[in-house]
């Protein structure tokens, strides 16, 4: 694979942001309850780890390591500004919808962690790709959230009605859970769980060893 | 660039220069969408409007749909239209904060939670054929579980006979109390009347699974969110009630405001 390749692909399944390095899980929460807000959210934290890479690590040189963290924020900041103010004009509904989450990439865990770890140290082409592979994974744990919780919990894809529910007169009895933020822990574990069980190597050594139980012969 | 990165002068240089250019980009993102932006909440607001009305239709766009619809200043204390402010460039929903034309409710008073209630508003008239009023749209709002629901409630020409309810903007439980937002349970509300025979306000919001689905004045609430459902219960009862469009609806029930 070359090193391009790698860097984008390999944060999809491999290293995958929400499931391997437990970033970012707050907004995978709050924003899972419907497959169209969250494609939008996906789009959006994409745009903004991609960008931020890109112009951090275009002037990575320059940047003072006592101020580098502030610097990383306003960039960001920056970013997410622009682009919750880009909702607001061209998907009004949706960013309705998004409210706060929109801002509150800001505080997304990946957008700063890839930008400490992987834009601050390489050149800006693959910070800008590290960025959108990051992105990438990032979007698939948050699309693989959504349409469970969408389809079981409302009995909708992107809206459109799979499961005729009950109170509109058809069979499903949907699982209120499911439109709870609570509910995105137990998929995601799911999720790391389906991962690690075809990913072996992903899985961490335990830190610690229960004691065998005290069998009758050692007393 | 200068030799020593750590030097204060260096990084005062570096921090000033990142702030100036991410003001400029992101002050010209907010200056340039600004317009857009405007227009969808305006379209945004119409056409809750509309759907309170059930003016709706597939095809034409709200701006065309709202051409019918005539927007009045309204002295909710009087009961009467006024010109009090200019309509084009009145903010019903800046007014609601505005404490010049706000006053503290007495907590008596204030079932519905909402602390001030604004002198003027707006209402929203579709006339027919020969001018009088078919549908008399009012904006209403309160608290629910976590947060103010802010709608409209639509009537038909003998300001007593519901045409339609529905919320624009709230924060509740989605799949609980958001059911405010479902189509089916807003479909309960057509038809309503507002009060009984002997004039006193009886629509009424049930706890869910016990409306008498006979009567005229009830609404089934929805269950498993009785304290939205209480909310929703409260805030028709104040904006019907004294304290909000009675005194416009007795007005207009008499012949005019």
């Amino acid at each position: 694979m070359s090193e391009a390749r790698k860097v984008l692909l390999l944060p999809i399944i491999k290293n995958n942001p929400i499931a391997l390095q437990i970033l970012g899980i707050c907004s995978a929460l709050a924003v899972t309850t419907s497959l169209n807000v969250t494609l939008v959210m996906c789009v959006a934290l994409t745009a903004v780890t991609a960008f931020s890479n890109l112009f951090i690590s275009s002037i990575r040189n320059f940047i003072p390591s006592s101020i580098r963290i502030i610097v990383q924020m306003t960039i960001i900041a920056s970013l997410v500004i622009v682009v919750d103010q880009i909702l607001k004009a061209y998907a009004y509904d949706v960013s309705k919808q998004l409210s706060v989450f929109v801002g509150l990439i800001i505080t997304n865990c990946i957008v700063m962690g890839r930008a400490e770890a992987y834009a601050m140290a390489n050149p800006p082409v693959p910070s800008f790709l590290d960025g959108i592979g990051n992105g990438l994974g990032y979007s698939l744990v948050l699309i693989f959230v959504a349409t469970i919780r969408e389809l079981f919990g409302a009995g909708k894809l992107f809206g459109i009605e799979i499961l005729p529910l009950v109170n509109d007169g058809g069979w499903y009895v949907p699982n209120g859970l499911l439109l709870l933020p609570p509910s995105a822990f137990f998929i995601i574990a799911g999720f790391i769980w389906l991962l690690r069980t075809s990913q072996k190597d992903q899985v961490e050594g335990a830190e610690f060893k229960i004691a065998k139980n005290v069998n009758k012969e050692a007393l | 660039m200068a030799k020593n990165k750590d030097s204060i002068s260096y990084v005062f240089t570096v921090a000033f220069a990142v702030c100036l250019v991410c003001a400029v980009i992101v002050a010209t993102a907010a200056v340039s969408l600004r317009p857009l932006q405007i227009k969808n909440k305006e379209v945004d607001f119409k056409q809750n409007i509309l759907a309170a009305a059930g003016l709706l239709e597939e095809g034409k766009t709200v701006e065309e749909m709202f051409e019918q619809v005539e927007t009045r200043l309204v002295n909710i204390e009087t009961g009467q239209f006024s010109s009090e402010f200019d309509i084009d460039t009145f903010d019903p929903v800046k007014a609601t904060k505005d404490p010049k034309i706000t006053e503290k409710l007495d907590a008596k008073v204030d079932i519905a939670s909402i602390k001030r209630r604004e002198k003027y508003t707006e209402v929203y008239i579709v006339r027919d054929a020969a001018g009088d009023i078919d549908t008399l749209v009012l904006p209403i709002r309160g608290y629910g579980l976590w947060s103010t629901l802010w709608g409209f409630i639509a009537l038909e020409e003998d300001f007593n006979t519901v045409v339609g309810l529905g919320f624009y903007s709230h924060a509740e439980t989605p799949g609980l109390g958001g059911e405010v937002d479902n189509p089916k349970w807003k479909s309960q509300w057509p038809g309503k009347k507002v009060v009984n025979d002997s004039g006193e306000l009886a629509l009424t919001v049930t706890k869910g699974g016990q409306a008498d689905t006979t009567s005229p004045y009830d609404v089934d609430g929805l269950s498993g969110a009785t304290l939205t459902t209480n909310g929703v219960n409260n805030l028709v009862h104040f904006w019907l009630g004294d304290n909000g469009f009675k005194p416009l609806l007795d007005n207009l029930k008499a012949g005019g405001a």
